[in-house]
């Protein structure tokens, strides 16, 4: 560290990178909009684990949350596309390029309505990706209408209420095949960081539902995505500890209450349980739980699913190590030979 | 066997006929799903062997078994392809169609039935041949469930036998169309060779055609069009292919599957593409956005209702500058319309697909040679540009058999467009995305993951300027546009140029474009040899148009736009590029009946429109 300066140098990570170097543009977003809080969890997290902010790719669709990427990591190349169907995006991305990581910020009508078609599909192939829903229940850039997440029950500002069940987009994606569920809240800190890191070690498809309440259209009284609802409601289900693979383990963990996963890199995440009978990697048990904290009115937190060996579409592609994107001519383009045994075959 | 002195049956008194050598075509009426497909290939591919112009034409219903279907094989000793209005030779297996069918034939063709069907009462003026399969098919094909397969292939042993195809042709053809099926060869070639005995001993010859070897087909291949794109996306390097199953599209993907499973994976057993069956369109069309995004040489293969699915994401590449390459391989629309039907109906669509002022490129293959070699082109000019192109194929080119020379190894190299690397960001320490730098309106792009930090740039569907950032301006608004209007100005030079096939012989001109060029062939040696006329022609190869185009219809008094399509889509374009004054010059020749063009009805509408 400086000695001879006034000014202590800043700090950097494993790669030698300041956090100013993960951090974006001036945020447009309203005042205390969730969805600064996780642009803020995001830079923290790719900051400590020493992410390559050239690696990473920035996708979204849509909606407000989709114009988060451009306040975060401003280093990485990012695609602010149409609305609902950034998953088909980012499949085709990481299909070129099989090193990027691929960071998806969507929303709740981003991707519980307009776009589930592509979610499902994108959980299904399990696709190495982490993918961000900044769900508020509403629809902000078009003004407060509500959106496929709104529980039954919840009031807009204009005292319209929901009358239909939301689609609960952890279920789905744990049921459709998601390796690294989990829901957090954009003001729970420490939970929404842990998991973040841990996402970003995970290899195949995180799906991290994050509770973002909208302080313009549905942070009031009646609404069940509200700073003060999901301060009342908020049920984790661990606390979560993670361990990168570049780290030293200096504490030992208790068996019986922790749970630990060990991740592709060598990364651990430990989960030392609150609610005792919940286990992570049941994923039967996972979905019968959400189902139950619905009829309980719970939001339920924490890491939900994860299943860190199962293969990813890369996997099942069966793709070459190097990026499809730049292989060269001598590879992609077969020998004149090759032409002239296709024309024989033809004759 | 009689060759010559062929008499009409049953119209005594009637001139001999004089023999039809290598001119005729053969209608094969049969069942869909009843493998007459492999008895049709049989028969072309034994034309084709000795030495004859051929081509095959499947008139196919949107059905999987039980609905009629017909194989036209045009065999001309001149080299015309295009489809024949009339049929000179029925083989008539579907009873359902069986009397439709024999009652459209003109006077003097020859008819070749199922006995039971009792075809020969119907009509005095044609020539019968009935042939009792049933019969035949039990004595060769013991396995009573595998008859219906094998019954077809007596016709093509019987046919060979009236025309005089040579069996030892037939049985080339059939083993190579049964090449890993031994049983299924040897099954298949006794029923053939059956239907040859039965003829020689039992049918008297009596129609005037004949088969006679030529040597027209000397090295020569036999494919269809999607499969010839599917070569040619392999040899452009395509490296990310993504598509939703859709007639006429399915096979030049499937066919791709094939060919790069087998020349496409490295020396460690890894391939070096990726092919993706997306959930639909847009996230096939999202798919190759992604992809050639970061860089991948990506494509997709669709029809028109995949097309008005993908607008939103082709306007997306379009502003954010993309590459991209689709085929559409065009049927009749609109909606579901007639979707194992051929038609040039996606022109204007394709041309502005999406919302706000779009324009794209387009390029239009006309044969199976042109489908190989213009993947290269599009591949290039979609890097080049940094946009999506489209190439506009159609059921006719794409699904059926043609002939072609082989077909020529790419010599262009793969032009992967401007793109930064990290040292040319070393050297230039910053660069801004959309800035016109070289004055062609291309600006110059970096990849994800290229290691610099001056790599990354935001792409954006919304207002955006040069460097790739958020505005609303509107300076900056209309600027971009202009600019992305200048790469169009640009590929004007880039795209393949139209064919002249004749320039300054009349004051008439034809233009045409993709399989309607078949027809256009034909038709003006009819009008130059029935008529005395002599028109000139251009085939259009590419969207935008190219110098070429303009001056072929300035030196034009009349110009006829020959389309597969309603609302002459093409016309339509040229009058938007044309100087106004020329406007009035262009006269509309379309038709969407769902067929291929055939050259009669041209050279019919055309006298008709001249006033003659």
């Amino acid at each position: 560290m400086a000695t001879t300066s006034s000014t202590p140098a800043p700090k950097i990570n494993r790669i030698g990178l300041s956090v100013m170097e993960y951090k974006g543009g001036k945020t447009t977003l309203c005042a205390g909009c969730g969805h600064n809080a996780i642009s803020e969890r995001i830079i923290d997290a790719m900051y400590e684990m020493g992410v390559q902010p050239e690696r990473v790719a920035k996708l979204s669709g849509i909606g407000c949350s989709s114009k988060s990427p451009a306040y975060f990591m401003s280093r990485s190349h990012s695609f602010n596309s149409v609305h609902g169907r950034m998953p088909s995006l980012a499949t085709g991305a990481m299909l070129a390029n099989r090193n990027l990581l691929t960071l998806g910020v969507s929303g709740d009508g981003d991707s519980a309505s307009i776009g589930i078609g592509q979610f499902v599909h994108l959980m299904r192939r399990n696709l190495p990706m982490v993918y961000i829903i900044e769900d508020n229940g509403v629809y902000g850039l078009t003004k407060g209408q509500f959106s496929a997440t709104a529980d039954v029950g919840s009031k807009l500002k204009t005292g319209v209420v929901n009358d239909l069940p939301p689609i609960d987009t952890c279920s789905l994606a744990i049921e459709l095949g998601a390796t690294f569920v989990g829901r957090s809240f954009s003001g729970d800190k420490r939970q929404l960081h842990s998991m973040l890191k841990a996402a970003i070690a995970h290899r195949g498809t995180v799906m991290l539902d994050v509770i973002s309440p909208c302080v313009t259209f549905n942070d009031h009284e009646g609404s069940t995505k509200s700073y003060k609802y999901m301060k009342d409601h908020e049920e984790p289900l661990q606390d979560i500890n993670f361990v990168p693979y570049f780290e030293e383990i200096d504490v030992e963990y208790d068996a019986g209450t922790t749970v630990e996963v060990t991740m592709h890199d060598g990364s651990r995440l430990r989960l030392r349980k609150i609610e005792e009978s919940y286990d992570a990697t049941n994923r039967i048990g996972a979905i019968q739980r959400l189902l139950e904290a619905h009829d309980k009115q719970e939001v339920l937190t924490g890491v939900l699913y994860v299943n860190s060996t199962a293969p990813t579409f890369i996997d099942l592609l069966n793709i070459t190590e190097e990026p499809l994107a730049t292989l060269p001519e001598s590879v992609t383009r077969p020998s004149r030979e090759v032409l002239e045994q296709c024309m024989e075959e033809l004759r | 066997m009689a060759t010559t002195d062929v008499t009409l049956q049953g119209a005594p008194g009637r001139l001999e006929r004089k023999p039809v050598v290598n001119d005729m075509s053969i209608q094969v009426a049969t069942v869909n799903g009843s493998g007459s497909q492999s008895s049709n290939t049989v028969l072309l591919r034994s034309i084709f062997q000795m030495g004859v112009p051929v081509s095959g034409k499947n008139l196919f219903p949107s059905n999987i078994a039980g609905l009629p279907t017909w194989y036209t094989i045009r065999a001309n000793k001149d080299g015309y392809i295009a489809r024949k209005k009339e049929i000179d030779f029925l083989i008539a297996m579907n009873a359902e169609t069986a009397h439709e069918d024999v009652l459209s034939l003109a006077a003097g063709a020859a008819v070749l039935y199922d006995e039971p069907l009792s075809l020969n009462s119907l009509r005095n003026d044609l020539t019968f041949y009935a042939v009792p399969y049933d019969k035949l098919v039990a004595a060769v094909c013991p396995e009573a469930k595998l008859r219906k397969l094998v019954k077809n292939m007596i016709y093509v042993g019987v046919v060979a036998r009236l025309l005089d195809l040579d069996m030892a042709e037939v049985e080339k053809a059939l083993r190579k169309q049964f090449a890993k099926k031994l049983k299924a060869a040897n099954l298949n070639m006794a029923a053939a060779q059956a239907g040859f005995d039965y003829a020689a001993a039992n049918l008297k010859k009596q129609d005037p055609f004949r088969i006679v070897r030529m040597d027209k087909n000397l090295g020569k291949i036999i494919i269809d069009g999607n499969s010839a794109a599917a070569l040619g996306c392999m040899f452009a390097g395509v490296t990310v292919v993504t598509w939703y199953p859709i007639t006429p599209s399915s096979s030049l993907v499937e066919t791709l599957i094939d060919y790069m499973k087998e020349h496409r994976i490295g020396p460690d057993g890894k391939a070096t593409f990726a092919i993706v069956q997306a959930e639909d369109e847009l996230a096939a069309i999202g798919m190759v956005i992604g992809a050639g995004w970061a860089g991948a040489r990506s494509m997709t293969a669709t029809a028109g209702p995949g097309i008005s699915l993908m607008a939103e994401f082709a306007g997306l590449a379009y502003y954010t500058e993309v590459p991209g390459v689709i085929w559409d391989i065009q049927r009749v629309g609109p909606s579901t319309g007639l979707p194992t039907r051929t038609s040039q109906g996606d022109i204007l669509s394709t041309a502005f697909l999406s919302h706000g002022d779009t324009k794209n490129i387009l390029l239009i293959p006309n044969s199976v040679s042109e489908c190989f070699e213009m993947a290269t082109d599009a591949f290039n000019l979609a890097e080049q540009f940094q946009t999506i192109v489209f190439v506009m194929s159609d059921l006719d080119l794409g699904m059926n058999n043609w002939m072609s020379d082989p077909f020529k190894y790419p010599e262009t190299p793969i032009n992967r467009g401007k793109v930064l690397s990290k040292e040319d960001l070393e050297r230039l320490g910053t660069f801004s995305r959309y800035k016109d730098v070289d004055g062609d309106g291309i600006g110059w792009r970096t990849l994800p993951g290229t290691d610099h930090p001056a790599a990354a740039y935001f792409a954006r569907g919304s207002g955006h300027n040069e460097k790739s950032q958020y505005s609303e301006r509107p300076d900056d608004f209309e600027r971009n546009m202009e600019r992305i209007n200048r790469k169009f100005e640009t590929a004007r030079s880039f795209v393949p140029r139209p064919e002249v096939v004749s320039a300054g012989k009349s004051k008439i001109g034809i233009i045409a474009y993709g399989t309607s060029h078949w027809a256009l062939v034909e038709s003006r040696d009819q009008l130059k040899k029935e008529y005395n006329f002599e028109a000139d022609y251009l085939r259009l190869r590419a969207y935008p148009f190219t110098r070429e185009v303009h001056e072929f219809v300035e030196q034009h008094e009349r110009v006829y736009v020959v389309e597969q399509n309603r609302d002459a889509q093409m016309l339509s374009l040229l009058k938007l590029d044309v100087r106004p004054e020329l406007v009035t010059r262009l006269r509309s020749i379309s038709h969407i009946h769902g067929l291929p063009l055939d050259a009669r009805s041209v050279t019919d509408e055309i006298m008709t429109m001249e006033g003659k």
